[in-house]
């Protein structure tokens, strides 16, 4: 690299005149680094024409403090010492362009973040600050007046899941006149709201509440519902992206079914047959259904693994002569959309623990054993015993057990929290109580109300006579000790609060199951370029201020799929993440940071090198001239290419090489 | 397939039919085994309870032996006290520097040296893993059709240490009696206590454990109690008197599992040590007469 080529400066500037300011932010960097000495230290450099340090940069005061010395001293170059960029570099380059000059002809330093709260010496951090003061200031010289790119947002948005997180974003960004694509990949939209009988802590029915949002969804103009679908491709980028969706094959026209269900009476099976997944193998089905009886869209489907048709095509179909509509189709193949949206609004949702990981709890072995949801289904008036309590031999309990934190709160499975199994557990408690008058016992570590009317439910369930047990428990087993425990399930547990360990012989158990991302939601976070907490949440942008954003510009979290949270949370979350969804679009354009490559054309010797190496494919070849050329609204800065010309005829802005060597330069001279 | 064998002193002793079963049990599948030399006292029970750093230099004497002398990677190590001690003391030394020293320093002293590089097996885990069950079922002669067995593995070769079955519901042992043409009831007693030394210490509360697995397999309908550890053994097969007086008659026997695998394959009782049975094994010969 010819490096005395590269340094020269900017012919066509004014010899720079530096503002240098240094920060004390409160005590946080003061208390290491001597701020006073950084100040004295860059007022000696060359071109600083003024230099100060001041207890708070970013206050009102402190803006102005820049903004004065810029008319006074005519600065055109600014560099303030600070915290990190990602926190106030937006707020600087405001200032200083409020008074005039450009906001590129500023330059960040972190020596919070970098200096003061990750050294303890004050003397080597003071140092370090210097260092990265100067290197700053031999840097802002070479910095050039640009303008951002502007790039405008398309205003449809894409929701991932349909679930009621997915359900809330989709109707509020709808009603607010925007187009949405909803793509679930289940036949049916509800989630796991939809398995709920009642909902705590009010026991309002849950399908009383969903359904008519349900069918909002698939009424609304402005909402395109994809069930029984999946998002297998994104491209692009916020404003911008190219998602492509598979449908997958129902066998049945959803155009032209109405739901009658006169095809499922006539298939050739004449009872149900196979597992119904709805009812989580509690219920058998034929191998053409519908889901459940508020399934969004009504419209039949067709198992392919099950239909005599579609696996032997053998078969009489009776289903096709039955259907007036003419809507059964065996010939569907899946199909692939391609749809462009300016956001993404993530609603994945989670799976539950499977039970059967921890063996010592029966599941799967005792038929007795339940888990949380397939109760829910129980006492459901249109679930499988038409909302009848029954174990699988048709008794009904006359004494139940709930286990809490089961796969949850536990080093051996999850360690989270998944907070709503204690809630629910209760009010199943309170329900089972309700339907059977059985003796009802909780077993739990602690009890976890936190909530609007959260802890008023918990004293409800005690004075209705509700039992609790506080012990985590050891195991579920079938062998009796004394006559009671004949026949009966029987919990070990140590009552911590009794001091002893117990047998407890129960009628049922039931396994309050806790929450765990989706099996597959690493590769949605591939194909989304999200981030994942170690568990396997996604990340949002910041726990607290930026709760549903995400680190891709763009894309939005809502419900479980960030972390275990209840309904009100769910849905609160929802209407957040589609209002900052509705702020971008509404907007219509983002800036976007000029860090863009750019071509010196006389330099580049049209070897197309560059080409295939962008990633945004922003680089396109004019034949003519024998020139590649980037387009500037496409390019993402990522400085693949500029690393790459073989002529070094690829420059980036903000990155130019004077501007890097000049860093590295002032960060390496001894004082 | 070649292992190093320590036998520890109940396969020497008290459950010397377990030696005697196993031993020409692995000879038939062709796995060749040799007994460690100048093997010591594992380290278990009465010297873990008193000071558990003698007791593991003892169980680091026979590992570095163990690497000292050539032939195999693999510790197999069949009474469950010995499995446990000795898989608790490569826990410790790599995790707890003062046992590392004064390991360390001990085996000095006798000029041995330990780098952690053996690996302590079990039998079972062996049969399943390194030999298979496809080999074992060809070697089945004799399949033990029409017994029903409860197959017991007691605490100490999965807890605290998992190592090749589940802590809660192991079913190594399951499948290989499965594999022998045994009908395995569910037994969800299989990890249960047996009541350990408390049988000798304080028998109201030891013999109560084994009454209660011994009741438990025979309400299952199980013939045969099949165990892996020469301690449960005892206890399930020497107290029968006292647990009578107790609580009334839970006549079952309790054999090793590879006495099992022995009688499947054709080896004759005798060589397999069931003679030694205090509660004998009646079962077996209708069951290998039958086929």
């Amino acid at each position: 690299m010819n490096r005395s080529g590269a340094m020269k400066p900017n012919p066509s500037a004014e010899p720079p005149r530096i503002g240098f300011y240094v920060c004390h932010c409160g005590s946080n960097i003061a208390s290491t680094v001597d701020c006073a000495e950084v100040a004295r230290f860059a007022s000696r450099l060359p071109g600083v024409v003024i230099s100060r340090d001041y207890k708070y940069m970013c206050s009102d005061p402190g803006q102005e403090l820049i903004q004065q010395d810029i008319r006074d001293h005519r600065l055109n170059r600014v560099v303030v010492a600070s915290c990190s960029p990602l926190l106030h570099e937006q707020t600087f380059r405001k200032a200083v362009a409020k008074a005039g000059l450009n906001p590129f002809c500023f330059q960040m330093v972190n020596i919070r973040e970098h200096a003061s709260w990750v050294h303890e010496d004050p003397q080597a951090a003071t140092a370090k600050a210097r260092a990265l003061a100067r290197a700053a200031i031999e840097r802002v010289r070479f910095h050039r007046a640009l303008e951002p790119v502007r790039v405008p947002i398309r205003a449809e948005a894409l929701v991932i899941g349909g679930g009621i997180a997915g359900i809330h974003a989709a109707l509020t960004l709808a009603e607010a006149g925007k187009r949405v694509i909803l793509v679930e990949r289940q036949p049916s939209i509800g989630g796991h709201m939809a398995y709920l009988d009642k909902t705590f802590p009010t026991l309002d029915c849950a399908a009383c509440i969903l359904t008519p949002k349900m069918s909002a969804v698939r009424s609304h103009p402005n909402i395109t519902l994809w069930t029984y679908s999946e998002v297998v491709k994104v491209e692009g980028f916020v404003g911008n992206f190219t998602v492509t969706v598979r449908r997958k094959p129902r066998y049945v026209n959803e155009e032209l079914c109405v739901g009658c269900k006169e095809c499922v009476d006539a298939c050739v099976f004449k009872e149900g047959k196979f597992p119904d997944e709805f009812n989580l193998g509690l219920s058998r089905r034929k191998p053409i259904y519908l889901p459940f009886p508020q399934a969004t869209p009504q419209v039949v489907l067709i198992d392919p693994e099950r239909c005599l048709n579609l696996k032997t095509g053998k078969c009489k179909k009776t289903c096709v002569e039955a259907c007036d509509r003419n809507a059964i189709a065996f010939d569907q193949k899946p199909e692939l959309k391609v749809v462009q949206v300016g956001t993404i609004l993530v609603a994945t949702g989670f799976q539950l623990f499977d039970p059967s990981r921890l063996p010592q709890y029966g599941y799967g072995r005792y038929p007795n054993v339940f888990t949380t949801l397939e109760v829910e289904r129980l006492v459901n008036s249109s679930g499988p015993t038409g909302g009848e309590i029954r174990l699988r031999d048709g008794r009904t309990p006359q004494s139940v057990g709930f286990i809490l934190c089961v796969g949850s709160r536990d080093h051996r499975t999850n360690r989270w929290c998944s907070r709503t199994c204690c809630m629910h557990s209760m009010k199943l408690a309170l329900l089972i109580r309700e339907h059977t008058g059985a003796d009802v016992t909780l077993f739990y570590m602690d009890i976890r109300a936190a909530g609007k009317g959260y802890e008023e439910f918990y004293d409800k369930c005690l004075r209705e006579g509700i039992q609790f047990v506080r012990g985590r428990v050891a195991e579920v087993t079938d062998w009796a000790m004394t006559p009671e425990e004949e026949g009966k399930l029987v919990i070990r547990v140590e009552d911590t609060l009794a001091g002893f360990v117990r047998r407890i012989p129960l009628d049922m158990v039931v396994l309050a199951v806790g929450k765990e991302p989706q099996p597959d939601a690493q590769e949605l976070r591939r194909l989304l370029n999200l981030s994942c907490s170690a568990e396997g949440w996604f990340l949002e942008r910041h726990p607290k201020l930026a709760p549903v954003s995400t680190f891709t510009d763009g894309i939005f979290l809502a419900g479980c799929c960030q972390g275990p949270k209840d309904i009100p949370d769910t849905v609160a979350q929802a209407g957040a993440a589609a209002a900052e969804a509705l702020a971008l679009m509404d907007r219509g354009y983002i800036e976007q940071e000029p860090n863009t490559a750019y071509i010196e054309e006389a330099d580049c010797s049209g070897c197309k090198s560059c080409l295939p190496l962008c990633p945004y494919s922003a680089i396109q070849f004019d034949e003519a001239r024998g020139k590649a050329h980037i387009q500037a609204a496409l390019c993402k800065g990522c400085g693949t290419c500029v690393a790459a010309c073989p002529s070094g005829s690829i420059r980036q802005h903000l990155f130019e090489d004077e501007q890097i060597f000049a860093e590295i330069e002032g960060v390496l001279s001894h004082d | 397939m070649k292992y190093l064998y320590f036998p520890g002193c109940s396969l020497k002793g008290l459950g010397r039919a377990y030696e005697e079963s196993l031993l020409p049990v692995l000879r038939h599948l062709g796995v060749e085994v040799q007994e460690l030399e100048d093997w010591n006292c594992c380290g278990a029970t009465a010297y873990m309870s008193v000071d558990e750093m003698e007791a593991a230099v003892l169980a680091a004497r026979n590992l570095a032996l163990a690497e000292q002398q050539a032939g195999s990677r693999d510790l197999l190590a069949p009474c469950s006290a010995c499995y446990l001690v000795l898989h608790k003391v490569q826990h410790n030394i790599a995790q707890f520097p003062d046992v590392r020293s004064t390991v360390q320093s001990a085996l000095d002293r006798a000029r041995l040296r330990y780098t952690g590089r053996v690996q302590v097996r079990h039998p079972l885990d062996i049969l399943l893993h390194d030999v298979g069950l496809d080999v074992i079922r060809e070697k089945v002669v004799r399949p033990l059709r029409g017994l029903k067995v409860a197959p017991y593995y007691g605490c100490q070769i999965v807890r605290p240490y998992a190592t090749f079955d589940d802590a809660f519901n192991p079913t190594t042992m399951d499948r290989l009696l499965a594999t022998l043409g045994a009908e395995v009831v569910p037994y969800p007693l299989k990890t249960k206590c047996c009541g350990g030394s408390l049988t000798g210490t304080v028998p109201e509360a030891g013999l109560r454990l084994s009454y209660i697995l011994m009741k438990e397999a025979l309400r299952r309908g199980a013939d045969v109690i099949a165990t892996v550890c020469s301690l449960c053994h005892f206890n399930l097969d020497a107290y029968h008197q006292e647990i009578e007086r107790r609580w009334g008659a839970v006549r079952i026997p309790t054999v090793y599992f590879t006495q099992l695998m022995g009688l499947a394959f054709g080896l004759a009782p005798r060589e397999l040590g069931l003679h030694r049975n205090l509660v004998p094994f009646e079962k077996w010969s209708a069951v290998t007469a039958a086929s």
